[in-house]
């Protein structure tokens, strides 16, 4: 295994304040091609020319639009070494890794590449401005090509105008990656931002796991603005988990689309646990017959949190299936919104679908959103949807009691146990405990 | 499966005879249309500020195609007449109904129905009421039963409490045209402790062309009084839409029962709008159930505001879309006390290019506690090109209830046509049966007379292509 190397650089300051506001400071400029950055000046002028959306717009029903507030947050700040060495001792979530990228800021901290076994493979693991320069080819066919369809064109637009940090891996044709990927996303510094992304293009029979870990340095508000792409090719299979964990200030906007070929399998999970108020937009277009898509989600909400999560099952041709769970356990006065659609193209016969919401409600002031949609053009098909929103059976409390466990720790078990179900449905032990260590993590911080 | 062709049996309605209206507003709305129908309807002046102030939220509002479909802009309200009557006054003698109505009614079966088994009927062809009828022992227990301007005209003190409550005139753009120029429709006052045994009825028809009827309901069942109100519509066959815009608002007071059944056949040129909706308060019951066969585009969401504890509120819906029909229908909950529950079951069935989609709001706030609701939606498609959609919202608020929905889409399953082939039915009886499975549960919900309706309504002609 190759050591991280320190890239950052040893100048730098973190000194947010002294960055040019978000909004004011035009398109990032890269060390990438010419061509990338005319693209993202081109993005920059699109990002100020669509609207900020609006209650009407169905797609944001129920969103709290006081939350974007863009105007208060600075361009990504550079990182001081010492506070650099201090995140990437943080940086390892897997035991063993195939590779792994971390950034702070946006700025490269390290990189440690795939090894010379699967370098020979031709597998390719970059940091993104690497693979705009060496694989422009490669970009052109994967790089936001998908659109936002759920509302945040306006995000997806910023994103693309001020990207400079993100992952992208390559598997070519017929090759198996044993041990998973990992990325690393810091936010540090008062009203700083960051524009993380995430490309994985998987070719036919290719197999890999990706694991991004999104997290804050500090207390510190700030704004994340995240965009990834699964490519999935005939047989495929890739697994993607994300984990989020910013502070308590932080706003984060996430679009997300998978494309599954035939015969492939995408399963992506996402644990939501930290930020003021983040909206993820997910959607799973399944592309290629005998395709299959499992979008699983977990949100532990508490305090004042807000949860934005929208998604989209796109069945475009026949005999593809989708299963979607999305979790959400929410406290104190925390809110929630899932509205999901199930779309069947017309002639996606033999299409089965499903999609569930279970919202599980610990107070007295929690909110809990749910529009589970369907849309189906064709009438060969196995689709249903199912929401539900309840509180912990006094029966199963009870019994708890009555053996002796505290209330608290009697409410956390069975928290756990509605959660579990979602993580099982991973089907990858190793990274199933990490999540459910950072759940517990959570519940253990909010009771200090 | 191979391709299939229902055919619902509209026949019935499929008449018109010429239209000889002595009182017309003309084509087009304007200020003066509305002070038209108020002056010929000799209405109090609270009433006609009323209409206008409503035709200026109409005039401002914006057609709701940012989330409805874009065929609401087919709609010329230019083009439509806004009033079209033969008199302002029903007539409780059926032998007095002018010859041409009479007819249209007798050729739905009206006066018959009458005989047989209901307490109470009104009939409204175009924009009034020909025919009001209460049988007199219901009468005699305090029951009002009349038409919408002889309830606000004599018995304004009941009328004005609860009129434009429940469905306030900007709830939407429909809801005010309704406001501006509203016609016809039913006040029902049943007083307390009253419980009406045969249910009231009232039939709409539309005779004329580019009509617009909007007819405008107000039930109030006073504490611990049961009534049951059946709606029909039907109108013919023209080349050229016909608007229908109806606001219906119901009044449960402490205990009161109220069902509202509507089968509604308009033909397929028709767009039904309507706005419905009730107030349950302490341990009322609603019940909507609401049978949509017709029309070109239905765009319905029977509502109930539950707003005293322990209210239940329920809509039963079902939903056919043919062959270029749109029915977008559903049910709103809104819970505003505690132990409230609230049950929606829906099922559709899209044939053809026919396309259905539900569209559901649950709210429960926060506070409150013991609510419950159980929304089930099942939708069936026949054809390949049929469309379904679903549309729920659901909010709740507070560990302290319990809020449940369950969609499914299926086809006719083929093993079941398979099997009742075997046994000697053609494929298109083996649909029919296989459909009115589908539905039967529901059906079994509507009463006994209109569930023989609903059976000759769907009364499908089914025809297995060659095979």
């Amino acid at each position: 295994m190759t050591t991280a190397t320190l890239e950052s650089d040893p100048a730098g300051k973190a000194v947010g304040n002294q960055q040019p506001l978000l909004l004011e400071a035009g398109a990032v400029t890269t060390s990438s091609t010419p061509a990338f950055r005319e693209e993202q000046a081109a993005a920059w002028g699109r990002f100020k020319e669509v609207p900020m959306p609006v209650r009407t717009d169905e797609r944001w029903r129920f969103a709290n639009l006081k939350a974007i507030q863009l105007d208060a947050y600075r361009a990504p700040a550079p990182v001081d070494a010492e506070l650099a060495r201090t995140l990437l001792d943080r940086s390892r979530e897997m035991e063993a890794v195939a590779g792994r990228l971390v950034f702070a800021n946006d700025q490269l901290l390290a990189h440690e590449p795939v090894s010379e076994a699967l370098r020979a493979k031709g597998v390719l693991w970059l940091p993104l401005e690497r693979a705009v320069a060496e694989h422009p080819e490669l970009m052109a066919r994967h790089f936001m090509r998908e659109g936002a369809v759920l509302g945040s064109q306006k995000f997806a637009e910023l994103h693309r105008a001020r990207v400079r940090a993100g992952s992208v891996l390559y598997v070519p044709r017929g090759v198996e990656v044993e041990l998973p990927f990992e990325a690393h996303h810091w936010l540090c510094g008062e009203a700083g931002s960051a524009f993380p992304h995430t490309l994985i293009i998987a070719e036919e029979r290719s197999r890999v796991t990706l694991v991004d870990v999104l997290r804050s340095a500090g207390e510190d508000a700030g704004m994340v603005c995240g965009v990834n792409d699964l490519w999935l090719g005939a047989g495929a299979q890739v697994t993607y988990v994300s984990v989020q964990d910013w502070s308590r200030r932080v706003a984060g906007w996430q679009v997300n689309a998978t494309v599954v070929g035939r015969d492939a399998r995408a399963t992506a999970l996402a644990l939501q646990l930290g930020g003021a108020h983040v909206r993820s937009e997910n959607v799973s277009r399944l592309r290629g017959q005998g395709g299959r898509s499992d979008m699983l989600a977990i949100c532990v909400a508490d305090g004042s949190q807000e949860f934005d999560q929208r998604t989209l099952q796109v069945h475009e041709v026949e005999h593809t299936s989708s299963d979607l769970l999305f979790k959400n356990a929410l406290d104190d006065k925390a809110r929630t919104i899932f509205a999901g659609l199930i779309r069947v193209d017309s002639g996606a016969h033999k299409t089965d679908a499903y999609q569930k919401v279970r919202n599980l409600l610990l107070s007295d002031e929690a909110e809990a959103n749910s529009a589970p949609g369907l849309e189906i053009e064709a009438d060969d098909v196995r689709c249903t949807h199912g929401a539900t929103t309840g509180q912990i059976e006094a029966e199963e409390l009870f019994y708890l009691l009555s053996r002796g466990i505290p209330l608290r720790q009697a409410q956390r078990l069975i928290v756990n146990g509605f959660l579990h179900e979602v993580i099982e449905r991973l089907g990858a032990p190793c990274i199933g405990e990490k999540l459910a260590d950072r759940v517990q993590a959570k519940f253990e911080a909010e009771r200090r | 499966m191979s391709e299939t062709t229902i055919d619902i049996d509209r026949s019935v309605g499929d008449f018109s005879y010429p239209e000889q209206h002595q009182f017309d507003a003309g084509y087009g709305l304007t200020r003066r249309t509305v002070e038209y129908i108020s002056g010929v309807k000799g209405e109090p002046e609270w009433i006609r500020d009323f209409r206008l102030r409503a035709l200026d939220v109409f005039e401002k509002k914006p057609m709701p195609t940012s989330w409805a479909s874009h065929d609401l802009d087919a709609i010329q309200f230019e083009k439509i007449r806004y009033y079209l009557a033969h008199g302002q006054k029903a007539t409780r003698s059926w032998e007095e109904v002018p010859e041409d109505v009479k007819r249209t009614f007798e050729r739905l079966g009206i006066p018959e129905q009458e005989r047989k088994f209901l307490a109470g009927v009104e009939a409204q062809f175009d924009s009034e009421a020909v025919y009001s009828n209460i049988k007199k022992a219901v009468g005699d227990q305090g029951v009002i039963f009349v038409g919408s301007t002889e309830g606000l005209i004599k018995h304004p003190e009941i009328f004005k409490k609860w009129f434009g409550k429940v469905i306030p005139t900007g709830d939407n753009k429909f809801s005010a045209l309704n406001s501006a120029v509203f016609s016809g429709g039913s006040f029902i006052y049943v007083p307390p402790g009253v419980k009406v045994k045969h249910p009231l009825q009232a039939y709409f028809r539309i005779n004329a062309e580019n009509f617009g009827q909007f007819e405008r309901t107000l039930i109030i069942a006073d504490e611990g009084s049961e009534v049951m109100y059946m709606e029909g519509c039907t109108a013919p066959k023209f080349e050229t839409a016909t608007l229908h815009s109806a606001v219906v608002e119901l009044v449960a007071m402490k205990g009161a029962k109220i069902q509202y059944v509507t089968v509604q056949n308009w033909s397929a040129n028709v767009f039904n709008l309507v706005t419905k909706r009730a107030i349950a308060h302490e341990e009322a019951e609603v019940k909507w159930i609401d049978c949509n066969i017709g029309s070109r585009l239905t765009m319905k969401y029977p509502g109930v505001v539950l707003k005293g504890r322990k209210a239940r509120g329920e809509v039963i819906s079902i939903a056919l879309a043919g062959d270029g029909q749109h029915q977008d229908t559903g049910a709103k909950m809104i819970h505003a006390a505690d132990e409230t529950t609230s049950n929606i079951v829906s099922k559709s069935i899209s044939l053809g290019k026919g396309r259905s989609t539900y569209r559901g709001l649950v709210h429960v706030p926060k506070h409150l506690k013991g609510c419950k609701n159980n929304t089930e939606c099942d939708a069936l498609l026949i054809n390949p090109t049929s469309r379904t959609d679903t549309y729920p919202a659901i909010s709740v608020r507070g560990s302290g209830n319990a809020v449940q929905h369950e969609a499914s889409v299926s086809q006719i399953s083929a093993e079941q046509i398979f099997y009742m082939q075997q046994r000697g039915l053609t494929e298109g009886q083996a649909m029919s049966l296989s459909v009115n499975g589908f539905v039967n549960d529901l059906v079994r919900q509507f009463p006994m007379e209109y569930s023989v309706e609903l059976k000759r309504l769907i009364d499908m002609e089914m025809e297995g292509s060659v095979g």
